[in-house]
């Protein structure tokens, strides 16, 4: 936003106009495709539960990651396991119960996969169409932000945003849960830029790099997508990571939206249209 | 207050839970939708019509002897129950022969040791099974091209059928691949693994080498290769054992 703008910052309590038409349509269309990619994504997992670094690595081979099933005592149970640390998860990963009762040595459970039971093959049809739709989208919206100045004007973390005591002042404001006022709701934070940029020229890319450097047919005309992961299975474990720190976005982002003014939020992301926040605060302020 | 807290979260929880619950049944019901399943299928064409745009004649990455997997898994069938198999493999495959025909201009029957003295390709290769885990190894045999140049393929032949002698939960397993793969450099009939004969658990005393796609399309106790101009009339028709019974993909370079 320029000084020009600022000069005719709007009141608290206004509707503006708050996200494009593009953030928003590439917005509801990733949301679909993201939550299909990783509930797919678990199903396929599902098929070997093990994760390695490296170029190889089954069942022969010591896993970093594990979720697993065994009997203790005659008593099964469910596990995951983090290289040597082991977790009891009876009932969530490893060993559940599907709607019909009955107990499934899978990892993840039925209400986390797409499909719900068990077939790699159509969770594989699910995951390679809606790759498809993941990728392409997420280009044409870069390049989209590219050429209508979103990257530049809002994600574009500046040079004074960068230093220490800024950020710091962000992080004290996000765990206050004190969040911008009047013109200021119309910028993001730097802590959101981060966020935002994070995920869409760091994870999303990352996990399309990583899910191309796992098919074999890719790896023979650029195998440099594996290499740089230090091997096909170190692809694969980043692949998981990735979706991890997907997922963790995706919990901050659902409790700052709700933590924020879930409605206006919302309307803000379907209509475009959002109210200033802050007359209130700002009146607060004023009495003390 | 307390009281409303709670039944409003226990209205939450269940809302979210019949959401969930909701949206899976509607992912499954739609997947069971005809044309929305077709349409989520054909993303394998563009993906086969994109790799091959993109990668050509290019080589799967090779390997040296420090990479080889200490223990290479076994996938699939370990064992085959067929009487005749039994017996060859007893004789050490002695009277065993590999049948080529089809649409070819002459039918072959190669003995083992007509394909050992062929000209010999030796390939380190990463295996990528379906399920997600690699093992690599060592592979020998003679390039495809050179069994199927012998036969003299006829120009309608547009896809070679490996007949494989093992049965998989009562069915027989097979595979096929289309021409580009069949003359691809790294396409061998190995009948040597990590410079030893073929164990019968890794497919004796011949498999397919199909080195840029997945584990399932490396059929393994190869008997019988067939030339053909469609794969309508084989088995299920769709090219393959997992392709016929578990709706994989043909092409399995993804």
């Amino acid at each position: 936003m320029n000084d020009a703008e600022t000069a005719t910052q709007p009141d608290p309590g206004a509707i503006v106009r708050r996200h494009r038409l593009s953030t928003r349509l590439w917005h509801a269309l990733n949301a679909v495709t993201l939550l299909v990619m990783l509930m797919s994504g678990l199903m396929i997992f599902n098929a070997h539960p093990r994760l390695y670094w490296g170029e190889y690595g089954a069942n022969f081979d010591p896993a970093w990651f594990q979720i697993g099933s065994g009997a203790r005592a005659g008593q099964p149970f469910g596990f995951v396991q983090l290289t040597d640390t082991r977790i009891d998860t009876t009932g969530w990963l490893g060993l559940w119960k599907d709607p019909e009762g009955v107990v499934q040595r899978r990892a993840f459970p039925y209400w986390i996969t797409l499909p719900s039971s068990y077939s790699l093959a159509a969770a594989r049809i699910w995951h390679l169409a809606f790759a498809l739709v993941l990728a392409f989208a997420l280009a044409a919206y870069l390049l989209v932000s590219l050429v209508n100045g979103h990257v530049r004007r809002d994600i574009h973390v500046t040079r004074r945003e960068w230093a220490p005591r800024a950020i710091w002042h962000d992080v004290r404001d996000h765990a206050r849960l004190r969040f911008p006022t009047g013109a200021a709701a119309l910028r993001y934070s730097v802590l959101q830029k981060l966020a935002y940029a994070g995920v869409l020229f760091g994870l999303l890319p990352a996990m399309i790099a990583t899910g191309l450097a796992m098919s074999p047919g890719t790896d023979a005309w650029a195998p440099v997508l594996s290499e740089v992961f230090g091997g096909r299975q170190s692809a694969r474990s980043v692949h998981f990571l990735c979706a991890a720190g997907l997922v963790g976005f995706f919990l901050v982002h659902m409790a700052m939206v709700l933590l924020s003014g879930p409605i206006n939020q919302l309307r803000a992301i379907v209509t475009g249209r959002f109210r200033l926040p802050g007359g209130r605060t700002a009146r607060v302020e004023e009495n003390q | 207050m307390s009281r409303l807290l709670l039944s409003r979260r226990g209205l939450i929880r269940t809302g979210s839970l019949t959401a969930t619950g909701l949206a899976l049944s509607g992912c499954d019901a739609l997947f069971d939708n005809p044309s929305f399943r077709k349409t989520l299928e054909s993303a394998e064409d563009f993906h086969r019509v994109s790799q091959r745009a993109l990668g050509g004649e290019a080589l799967a990455r090779e390997y040296t002897k420090a990479d080889l997997s200490p223990e290479f898994r076994a996938n699939g069938s370990r064992t085959v129950a067929d009487a005749l198999y039994r017996r060859q493999l007893a004789q050490g495959f002695a009277g065993w022969s590999l049948r080529v025909e089809g649409l070819v201009e002459r039918a072959l029957d190669l003995s083992l040791d007509a394909l050992r003295g062929l000209p010999q390709r030796r390939q380190i290769t990463r295996h990528d099974c379906v399920e997600g885990w690699s093992a690599i190894g060592e592979w020998q045999g003679p390039q495809l091209a050179s069994v199927v140049t012998l036969a003299r393929l006829r120009p309608e032949a547009r896809y070679v059928v490996f007949h494989c002698a093992d049965l998989y939960h009562a069915r027989p397993y097979y595979e096929s691949i289309d021409r580009l793969d069949a003359f691809h450099p790294q396409t061998i009939l190995a009948w040597q693994m990590n410079g030893a004969p073929l164990s019968e658990a890794h497919g004796a005393p011949l498999r397919l080498r199909v080195e840029r796609q997945l584990g399932y399309k490396q059929a393994k106790f190869v008997t019988r290769i067939e030339a053909v101009a469609s794969l309508a009339a084989i088995h299920g028709g769709k090219g393959g054992y997992w392709e016929d019974n578990g709706a994989y993909a043909w092409y399995a370079g993804i």
